[in-house]
């Protein structure tokens, strides 16, 4: 039986994970903002056959309150052996190119609060020597567009800060997953219209979460084919890249 | 957020916007225009369709909140589908008492069309097996609804269309069964009066009973098809392997598919795939109850224009007559489609005061959408329905007249009152005439 602590379980992507680990009878902690969801996702997977499922909420841009919950986590499934990191904001890229203090808001979110978990999970991993530290980072992170670059820069940081980390725990048997997901049709994109055929659903990013992890892998695109499309965004010369619009 | 949103026939295409709420505490979002709570989008015409509005989708109420394996009442949001309930129940011994044949409908969707299936003659209707739900008013307030409290809003909410506002979670009895596997016998008849022949003879012994006629059959071999009767398996008998391959329709045809050169050789090669008059099989619960299910988007082969359906039903004293006259008009315009469904219902009461299903015999059949041509069959089916004192079914329905309307359904009045005043759909709004 795995024991599974979720990072943002209330997001649509890490609710899908859930699910299916619930479905195959694993422990699971669930850490997010709002006890009332929190509570409902609970209820759920204990239906769906969630061996033990407990929660805490919490704000986790408050970094001073990440040991805490860590530990609080330990307690309840005994010891983690899979971490899914899912917590994020999409930004509003205008308001943050206004104001540093915006953009420092989405670093911390979706950056500094990623690294100060890392950092205390990997060190116990480290030291255990097991461990899976899966992290959702973003295809945006590829390379910085003028329309989402301050997302883009956060989730760059958190790629290359897994890059590294990855390296550095290679020897101790610790499993470090970067996934990097494209669009996906989730109340954080509800806004956006007119979704076509690269849209992806959260069960199917879901999906290929729990085969990366199954098959130890190291950096994933979701679904597959953003790997081409984002090797092609990255093969252009910086001197025409930067007079498209994108 | 002004993006296409189609119901099932993909008929009629009407611009209006999209919402969602994001978990069950939340209010549904205010706005000038009227909202219409919208499932997973599987009723045919324009009842989940809001021209010009906004639909509220339900999507993210995807949670179970309790299922109680000794009792088999299952409590959960309004935007799980039946789906998820039998990837649920079924390994534990239970099934929904009551499934439409298909299971990618929720349970709000359900609840609002009162949804029927194969076992109506003994079952009744979904409506049947809800013990309560919570209903969510534009104006923010929520009335739990049952047979002992609010029971006008139950009656209303039950085949309410979605009317009376928005069913945040509902609790349902499901069945026990000793296998989810169906013990099947495939009799394949020659005429309408066979069918009721059969029907009569089978309905008492048989908990699942439909028909597949050939539309395309005349004179003395109208009304000739497959009868289904069938019976969950024993728990012995074990379950028959399924294959989860899929088909997807992954784009849209430029014309339609169904025309009468592929209908008549689909109908002809199907009526005689098999030989002998009966023969007995054990089906999986997926290949019997949602054979249409494994094609994913099979709505999409009648190509851009769509298509409508055609669900009546009528008593039983009028129906051997006036099912044999329909049958008629459909063969002589040349029109329809390979799946012609007819049943007998049974006379199971539903809560829901706009039910559609009632005693006699239904007949379900899709059209090509092909303007002038289908407007004219349809008028001509309508006054075969009416002079028999039938009804057609608002979940299938794009083209029923108002005064049809309120003909078959005299209760009406009291889903008018009951209604939520910032709650419309184009199908309301074309039947009632209100704006």
């Amino acid at each position: 039986m795995k024991r599974v602590l979720i990072i943002g379980a209330t997001s649509a992507i890490a609710e899908a994970v859930a699910q299916r680990y619930a479905k195959k009878g694993e422990k699971l902690f669930l850490v997010g903002r709002n006890q009332q969801k929190l509570d409902t996702m609970v209820d759920d997977l204990k239906v769906r056959g969630a061996h033990l499922v407990d929660s805490s909420a919490v704000d986790l841009t408050d970094c001073g309150a990440h040991e805490a919950v860590i530990e609080e986590a330990k307690r309840a499934l005994g010891e983690i052996d899979i971490v899914l990191i899912a917590h994020g904001t999409l930004g509003d890229q205008k308001q943050c190119e206004l104001s540093y203090q915006d953009t420092l808001k989405e670093f911390q979110t979706n950056a500094l609060s990623v690294i100060s978990l890392l950092t205390l999970l990997a060190n116990d991993m480290e030291q255990r020597r097991s461990g899976v530290l899966a992290v959702i980072s973003s295809v945006a992170g590829d390379r910085g567009r003028q329309s989402n670059y301050i997302y883009g820069a956060t989730k760059a940081t958190v790629s290359v800060f897994l890059q590294g980390l990855r390296n550095r725990l290679s020897p101790s048997n610790v499993q470090v997953l970067t996934i990097k997901p494209g669009f996906v049709d989730t109340p954080m994109t509800a806004d956006i219209p007119n979704k076509g055929a690269l849209w992806a659903t959260p069960g199917d990013i879901a999906d290929g979460i729990i085969q990366s992890i199954d098959k130890k892998r190291n950096v994933v695109y979701l679904p597959w084919f953003w790997w081409g499309i984002m090797t092609i965004i990255k093969l252009v010369p910086e001197a025409i890249f930067k007079r498209l619009k994108l | 957020m002004s993006q296409q949103y189609f119901s099932w026939g993909r008929y009629p295409n009407v611009k209006q916007t999209k919402s969602v709420v994001v978990d069950r505490y939340t209010d549904m979002p205010t706005c000038e225009d009227s909202v219409l709570p919208y499932g997973n989008g599987r009723s045919y015409g324009d009842s989940c369709l809001n021209e010009g509005g906004v639909l509220v989708g339900t999507e993210y109420l995807n949670h179970f909140i309790a299922f109680d394996v000794e009792t088999g009442i299952l409590r959960c949001e309004s935007g799980v589908l039946l789906s998820d309930i039998l990837a649920l129940i079924v390994p534990q011994g239970w099934f929904l008492p009551v499934t439409p044949g298909t299971k990618f409908v929720s349970v709000g969707g359900a609840i609002a069309n009162d949804v029927h299936g194969k076992n109506h003659h003994c079952a009744g209707t979904f409506g049947c097996h809800v013990r309560c739900f919570e209903l969510l008013r534009s104006d923010g307030q929520r009335l739990l609804c049952s047979p002992e409290e609010n029971v006008e809003y139950f009656k209303a909410t039950i085949a309410g269309l979605g009317l009376t506002g928005m069913i945040t979670w509902a609790e349902l009895q499901m069945r026990r069964v000793p296998n989810a596997a169906v013990n099947v016998e495939n009799i394949k008849y020659g005429n309408i009066s066979e069918f009721f022949q059969l029907s009569a003879d089978s309905d008492k012994d048989y908990e699942y009973t439909v028909a597949w006629v050939d539309c395309l059959a005349t004179g003395r071999n109208l009304g000739r098809g497959h009868f289904m009767r069938g019976n969950h398996a024993p728990s012995q008998a074990g379950c028959p392997s399924h294959s989860e391959r899929k088909f997807n329709v992954f784009l849209d045809p430029p014309i339609s598919l169904i025309n009468k050169t592929s209908l008549r050789a689909f109908n002809t090669v199907y009526y005689h795939r098999q030989l002998v008059r009966s023969k007995h099989s054990i089906a999986h619960h997926d290949s019997f109850f949602y054979p249409l299910d494994s094609i994913h988007n099979w709505n999409r082969i009648y190509g851009p224009k769509g298509f409508l359906q055609y669900q009546c039903v009528i008593p039983l004293n009028a129906s051997p007559d006036a099912i044999a006259e329909m049958l008629r008009s459909i063969a002589r315009m040349g029109t329809g489609s390979f799946l012609l469904v007819l049943k007998v219902f049974g006379d199971v009461e539903s809560p829901g005061y706009l039910s559609f299903p009632r005693s006699g015999a239904t007949l379900a059949l899709d059209f090509p959408y092909q303007g002038e041509l289908t407007r004219r069959l349809f008028s001509q089916l309508d006054d075969i329905v009416d002079q028999a004192n039938g009804a057609i079914y608002p979940a299938k329905d794009a083209h029923m007249s108002a005064v049809g309307f309120k003909q078959y359904y005299p209760n009406w009045t009291k889903l008018a009152e009951l209604k939520d005043p910032n709650v419309s759909s184009s199908f309301w709004r074309r039947v009632t005439g209100e704006q």
